[in-house]
């Protein structure tokens, strides 16, 4: 039995952590929380546009279960639906929360939430700050755990990498090894419970809209521990990031939004100034393609047909990979009101103006659908999530919890604009309330022995670096990062084919066996940020290999996830009613039938294996397929 | 168009050893900013005179300005490294750590003063519990909000700090920064309610009448937050204040 005082580690201090915190706290149970860095400089700051909830101001009827719809096919069907439901429905209050601890949430006239259309949806449903939503959401959340690190509740760790958990005899998680990151030394730290907050994954396709810290290394390594990783294949290409060299700056989807239009030249090669180009001389393919949702369709639908404009029918700007997001029809005032930070980004790296100017943009690797598996209970009374059930947002390893962006519980194939802030902030709250719920259950329960589990942990993670820190070959990390997003942009992007899957599966295997050889310009024992960097690849190489091989197996298109040989289109110009459509219709269920299942990885030495689990659809059994026509 | 990319950088190896200046010279490649520049050096430190090296170190996160990480002195003046366009910087570029901090390696400082001293000002609002209550927080204005957010885009980066001849390791002053986060928590229609445990943090020793005045803060924030005017106006409030703890209120 346990009698010592609780204590937890959350490792991650983006929203979802910093959530997981504030439950954590607010249930009597003090927190350790480990950051790369100081919290405050998350990568939830870069999220622009807002956070979804059903507030229904704006006169339109919105609503709940109109968000719940939305969300659920707007991911293809492909995730479990009572968590998404609970969700939707606690969404109004995450909001009403916020601004309690004071986030600067944009006001209508009278002194209201204002809120914005987004992508896949009808109705405005989108409250934000401005265009830099996620750094005042993440700056809220940051005070209120600042409020309690006062008290002496909350211990930050931040300059540390985690690096593993440290599990008992029996498979529970009793804690975490992590890598100091000035001194570069190695530390065992215990706790009852582990919350990984640990962000994205977009550095592993190089270039994507991702800080250059979301690596999912932390994901990857404790998936190489046992952990299941679900819907890997699932990466959402954000349809409009600014073209760059060392990044891809995001340009928020609340630019359409609040009108923006896409479009591109219709004369091939047409390199003349955008703004002398007649109206029937461009061609706003969304607008054209997809008439009822125009610009705001979903982001899988807009950026594959960015694509095809692209690379299909070689109409991008002047011949390059790029089409214009253009504001230029709107007022500059109410531009600069509502966009001003996506605005002085775009200029700050081109020097142009996107309200004289079409901005150039083209799809962008942006957000990981997919995650860590993590458990919920159903609530048979409100066909919902069981609140304070500490299955919720547990992995398969107990005592292992998972929430925000490195969970894959509620987007599916396919997330909705401003629908991750909101995910990110409630997974982390529900597994703050999880985790407390677990750690209050463990007093009645005897645990495992652990031995020297946390000496020998430690002393196998100093034995890689010390290896990584020794190793003379020739291989340099970076180079090797390089290469591993050559591969995943090139054979794992917007659009797949199994040959270019099996071509990406040997190269990442070919890295991986290629990181063994590496070599380090800096072998130091103070503040060597070549070591971590070095162990990351490794495990981004890891992950990609998750990502490569769920991608192989699904031979459909659902989402984000498209493969040209396996797709099943919607009869052109038909419509439910039509024979086509009702055909398109069986079709379509007989498809569910074989591919709604949720993607499962579990880690092997030699490549990851995957299996299939059923997909939870009791809210909203799949019967209508996605149209945005 | 020159076809290398000089830079000067100054290095320190650990927290007590001397600092060292080293060159480096790599090809020209359009789009660079500081810190992609650093990237590529990192990836085959060589010094401009072809001697290899342990790579400098630094921080960055965002790379689009909105973290706060990587805030160093370019060229003499503080700002954040992701958004200083080498196209439009005189070479050599010179980097060094912020002035105002203890540098830990190279261009890393600890900043951590800044996060100690938003505690000391209390810079949150005292909310009951980040439970649903079932409502929100009473109304704010357009206008009000107008102020409010350009407060709230402060990414605690440290260049007002470091720009601000009042603040320094071995004074007291609060800084720029956790000031204007007063007037921001202040302003909120319920963080108002412990304003004078705010104002009282600001008014002694180190606090708002430590500020002189220069100015310089406001020239070097990148976010453009308007910290004289919050200054400012917390000149104001804090007489109330004082005129309230001696007369009540």
């Amino acid at each position: 039995m346990s009698t010592a005082k609780p204590t937890t580690i959350v490792v991650g201090g983006g929203l979802g952590g910093l959530w997981a915190t504030l439950r954590l706290v607010e249930a009597g149970i003090p927190v350790k929380l480990f950051s790369l860095f100081e919290v405050k400089r998350s990568h939830s700051a870069c999220a622009q546009g807002g956070i979804n909830a059903a507030l229904d101001t704006k006169g339109q009827g919105d609503s709940v279960w109109q968000h719940i719809v939305d969300t659920i096919k707007g991911g293809a069907y492909l995730a479990d639906q009572p968590p998404i439901k609970t969700m939707c429905e606690e969404a109004p209050g995450l909001i009403h929360t916020f601004e309690r601890m004071g986030v600067t949430f944009s006001r209508t006239p009278e002194g209201l939430l204002d809120l914005r259309l987004f992508g896949g949806v009808k109705y405005k449903r989108t409250a934000f700050a401005g265009s830099s939503t996620g750094q005042q959401l993440l700056y809220g959340v940051d005070e209120q755990v600042r409020r309690y690190e006062d008290r002496g509740l909350v211990e930050k760790h931040e300059w540390w990498e985690m690096l593993s958990i440290v599990t008992d005899s029996e498979g529970r998680c009793r804690g975490i090894t992590a890598l100091d990151l000035r001194s570069q030394q190695v530390q065992a730290f215990p706790a009852d419970a582990v919350i990984l907050a640990t962000g994205g994954i977009g550095l592993i396709y190089g270039k994507s809209t991702n800080s250059s810290n979301s690596t999912g290394a932390a994901a990857s390594r404790v998936y190489q521990q046992g952990a299941w990783f679900m819907n890997g294949e699932f990466i959402q290409y954000h349809p409009t990031g600014m073209i760059g060299d060392d990044k891809l700056r995001l340009m928020s989807e609340a630019s359409r939004g609040e009108g923006g239009r896409i479009w591109t030249p219709r004369l091939p090669g047409d390199s003349r100034d955008p703004r002398s180009i007649p109206e029937d001389e461009r061609f706003y393919f969304l607008e054209e393609w997809y008439p009822t949702y125009g610009n705001t369709v979903p982001r899988d639908v807009a950026a594959r047909a960015i694509w095809r404009v692209v690379k299909h029918l070689g109409l991008g700007v002047r011949g390059e990979d790029r089409v214009f997001l253009d504001l230029t029809h709107l007022p500059a005032d109410f531009v600069r009101r509502r966009l001003g930070s996506i605005i002085e980004i775009y200029e700050d790296y081109t020097g142009a103006d996107p309200t004289q100017v079409p901005m150039e943009i083209f799809p962008a690797p942006h957000y990981s659908m997919g995650g860590l598996w993590v458990d919920w209970e159903a609530d048979p009374a409100t066909g919902g999530m069981k609140h304070g059930s500490p299955r919720n947002h547990q992995t398969n390893i107990a005592g292992l919890f998972a929430c925000g962006e490195c969970d894959g519980a509620y987007h599916g194939a396919n997330r909705l604009g401003a629908n991750s802030m909101l995910s990110a902030s409630f997974s982390g709250r529900v597994a703050g309330e999880s985790a407390a719920a677990y750690v209050k259950g463990l007093a009645r329960v005897a645990r495992a022995d652990l031995g020297n589990a946390f000496d020998a942990e430690r002393d196998r993670q100093e034995e890689i670096n010390r290896a990584i820190l020794t190793s003379e070959g020739s291989e340099n990390p970076f180079a090797l990062h390089r290469e591993l997003g050559k591969v995943m942009t090139d054979k794992v992007g917007v659009e797949r084919d199994n040959r270019s899957l099996d071509e990406a599966i040997g190269a990442l295997q070919e890295l991986r066996e290629r990181f063994r050889h590496i070599s380090l310009d800096d072998r130091g024992p103070w503040v060597n940020s070549s070591l971590p960097y070095a162990r990351q690849v490794h495990d981004m190489i890891v992950l990609g290999q998750v990502i490569a091989a769920g991608a192989r197996l699904r031979d459909e298109c659902r989402g984000s996830h498209y493969k040209a040989e396996f797709e099943l289109k919607i009869p052109e110009g038909k419509f439910p009613g039509d024979p086509e459509w009702e055909e398109y219709l069986t079709r379509w269920k007989e498809k569910n039938e074989r591919w709604l299942k949720t993607t499962v990885a579990r880690y092997a030495p030699e490549g990851p294996e995957i299996e299939y689990h059923p997909v939870d659809t009791s809210v909203l059994p799949p019967e209508t397929p996605r149209d945005y026509r | 168009m020159a076809d290398t990319i000089r830079f000067k950088i100054r290095r320190q190896d650990r927290p007590d050893s001397t600092p060292y200046w080293q060159e480096f010279a790599m090809p020209y490649r359009a789009g660079h900013n500081v810190v992609s520049a650093l990237m590529a050096i990192r990836e085959n430190p060589i010094t401009a005179q072809g001697e290899r090296v342990v790579p400098p170190a630094w921080e960055s996160n965002c790379m689009e300005e909105q973290c706060g990480s990587c805030s160093m002195r370019i060229n003499g003046r503080a700002r954040q490294a992701c958004s200083a366009l080498v196209d439009s910087l005189s070479q050599p570029i010179v980097l060094e750590p912020l002035a105002k901090f203890p540098v830990i390696r190279d261009l890393v400082v600890d900043r951590s003063v800044m996060f100690d001293n938003l505690r000391r000002v209390k810079a949150w609002i005292d909310i009951d519990g980040s439970w649903d209550v079932h409502t929100g927080a009473p109304r704010i204005s357009p206008q009000e909000w107008d102020l409010n957010y350009a407060l709230s885009r402060c990414m605690t980066c440290g260049c007002c700090m470091d720009a601000c001849p009042m603040f320094a390791p071995d004074r007291d002053f609060l800084g720029p920064a956790p000031l204007a986060q007063v007037l921001l928590m202040n302003n909120h229609p319920t963080g108002k309610f412990s304003r004078a445990d705010r104002l009282h943090a600001i008014m002694g020793d180190g606090g708002l009448t430590d500020c002189g005045n220069s100015q310089n803060c406001i020239q070097v924030c990148p976010k453009h937050v308007p910290l004289t005017t919050a200054i400012g106006m917390l000149g104001r409030q804090t007489t109330a204040q004082i005129l309230r703890d001696i007369f009540g209120a």
